[in-house]
């Protein structure tokens, strides 16, 4: 079992309490998830500017501060307890090489002009409270509160997924093939960080969308090509998609407004959210791919 | 009564309804802002009116005897499953496996019910006006569904003596399910049915009827009286 959530906005009525309404989301799904949570926030983006999601663990924040900014030019840092936004027109080829030679006690959560992502052990209340969700806007968002079956309870086991730029995947489920499929992709040149079997699926989707692939058309091969059950959320920087497996085991409910779609595993998450009563209130059928802004 | 789940917990509004005062005079329950709270309404014993006003989580009206339960909006997986008798009607769509292992009663859903509904029932009648998911009658035992729209892969896979009552299209039978012959008996019953569920405009020649080709079980002709 986890929990999953995301909001997509199609107005800008609510952009200002995204993060409020993702937050109260990932509460509500603390009962299916309450191990560790994450989520990924996207806002519109600065120009030529790259964001850096980074877990700093127990390092000192000034002393990074001070280390980093030698380093990497025009480094602006936000500090959200354990976690640091990065801010910097620096590519991000040259600004991971340096993160992996010079900074290996930190890793690496995410990267993109408009991504930012969180990510911790701990129950989803605590978490969200932890990196102040509430305070957040943003145009689109997602989130995992994870109860953990197939790897151990650790920052890196924790969702959302991030392997590409502005690319972040969320799943309830398990995969069956995914250390073939690791394989597979690793020999393509996807870099993994852990065991976990959503990141395989987050690197398949990078490597497909990096070879020109649309969304919507990854997401239907990985029909054939993923194995197991899951019902999965991918974020872009334009929107994101929802697809779940032929079997439909792992559940999903979609409301949609005219100000926002919002998708959780169970209704209960998004009872909070406004006019969703009178919102148009489906489920997304089995192998079918829904997608939003992209 | 009013009950308004903003103010009381679900326990205290499940407790109250299932231990009520049988000289109580008062048989009719509103409850307000359900959220989506699971297993609402479960396990009561008592002739009683529940209007639900608003979307419902879980196994919503599980294990129901004899009380009369209105959902106004949709409910989540496994409503009134294990249903012994009383009357659920969900005026929206349902998730998967509505009226699971119910044995009596009789489940209406309004919209469209997902995946597996009807899975192994026992002898409750389905009526959906939409139309329901794949696997749907998966297994099923005794009773009959009711579908005015289509139905998803592999209906009826594995049957035992469900009738299962079809408008529109099926998109795939399940293994031993086949098409059958209706007879009197059949159209009979069926209008019965759609009467119960208020429903008009179709009468029972529009539909096929699906039941067990009998292969795959041990079926003996001298237990048909049992199903």
């Amino acid at each position: 079992m986890c929990g999953i959530v995301g909001i997509y906005l199609k107005t800008k009525k609510f952009e200002k309490s995204l993060g409020k309404m993702l937050s109260g989301m990932l509460n509500n799904m603390e009962s299916r998830g309450p191990d560790s949570a994450g989520f990924a926030i996207y806002k519109n983006e600065e120009k030529k500017i790259f964001k850096y999601s980074l877990c700093i663990g127990d390092l000192d924040f000034n002393k990074f501060k001070k280390e980093i900014s030698k380093k990497i030019n025009k480094s602006k840092l936000n500090q959200y307890s354990d976690h640091v936004i990065l801010k910097t027109p620096m590519e991000p080829k040259t600004v991971i090489k340096i993160l992996n030679n010079s900074f290996t006690e930190i890793s690496l959560v995410g990267y993109g002009n408009s991504i930012e992502i969180f990510k911790q052990v701990g129950n989803p209340k605590d978490v969200v409270k932890k990196f102040k969700l509430d305070s957040f806007s943003g145009t689109h968002g997602i989130g995992h509160t994870r109860m953990a079956t197939e790897s151990a309870i650790t920052t890196d086991g924790s969702h959302p997924y991030s392997t590409g730029k502005d690319e972040c995947l969320v799943h309830n489920g398990s995969l069956s093939n995914h250390n073939n499929l690791r394989r597979e992709l690793v020999k393509k040149g996807n870099i993994f960080n852990s065991e976990n079997d959503t990141e395989v699926a987050a690197g398949y989707v990078s490597n497909s969308l990096s070879n020109k692939k649309s969304l919507k058309d990854t997401l239907v091969s990985g029909l054939k090509d993923l194995d197991g059950f899951y019902t999965f959320i991918t974020g872009t920087k334009k929107g994101f998609a929802v697809v779940r497996d032929e079997i439909a085991c792992k559940p999903a409910v979609i409301a949609e407004t005219k100000n926002y779609v919002a998708i959780a595993s169970e209704f209960q998450a998004m009872a909070h959210l406004p006019d969703v009563n009178s919102a148009k209130i489906f489920e997304p059928e089995p192998g079918i791919v829904y997608s939003w802004g992209n | 009564m009013k009950l308004d789940l903003k103010k009381l917990k679900l326990r205290k509004v499940n407790e109250k309804l299932q231990s009520l005062d049988r000289k109580q005079n008062d048989r009719n329950f509103t409850i307000v802002n359900p959220e989506g709270n699971h297993a609402l309404c479960a396990g009561l014993t008592d002739e009683i009116n529940i209007n639900i006003k608003g979307h419902v989580g879980y196994y919503c009206a599980g294990m129901n005897q004899k009380a009369k339960i209105t959902i106004d909006g949709n409910v989540g997986t496994g409503v009134a499953e294990n249903m012994m008798s009383g009357k659920v009607h969900v005026k929206g769509n349902a998730s998967q496996s509505a009226g699971a292992t119910a044995h009596g009663g009789l489940l209406i859903i309004d919209g469209d019910a997902s995946s597996r509904c009807g899975i192994s029932m026992k002898g409750i009648d389905i009526i959906v006006k939409g139309s329901v998911g794949h696997m749907s009658g998966f297994m099923s035992q005794s009773g009959n569904m009711v579908v005015c729209g289509d139905a998803g892969e592999a209906l009826g896979d594995s049957l035992y003596e469900t009738n299962i009552y079809i408008r529109g299209k099926v998109k795939s039978l399940g293994a031993d399910c086949i098409e059958k012959k209706m007879d009197k008996n059949h159209i009979n019953k069926l209008n019965l049915l759609l009467k119960d569920a208020s429903i008009k405009n179709l009468k029972a020649e529009n539909f096929k009827r699906y039941g067990s080709a009998r292969k795959l079980y041990n079926f003996k002709i001298d237990n048909v009286s049992s199903y």
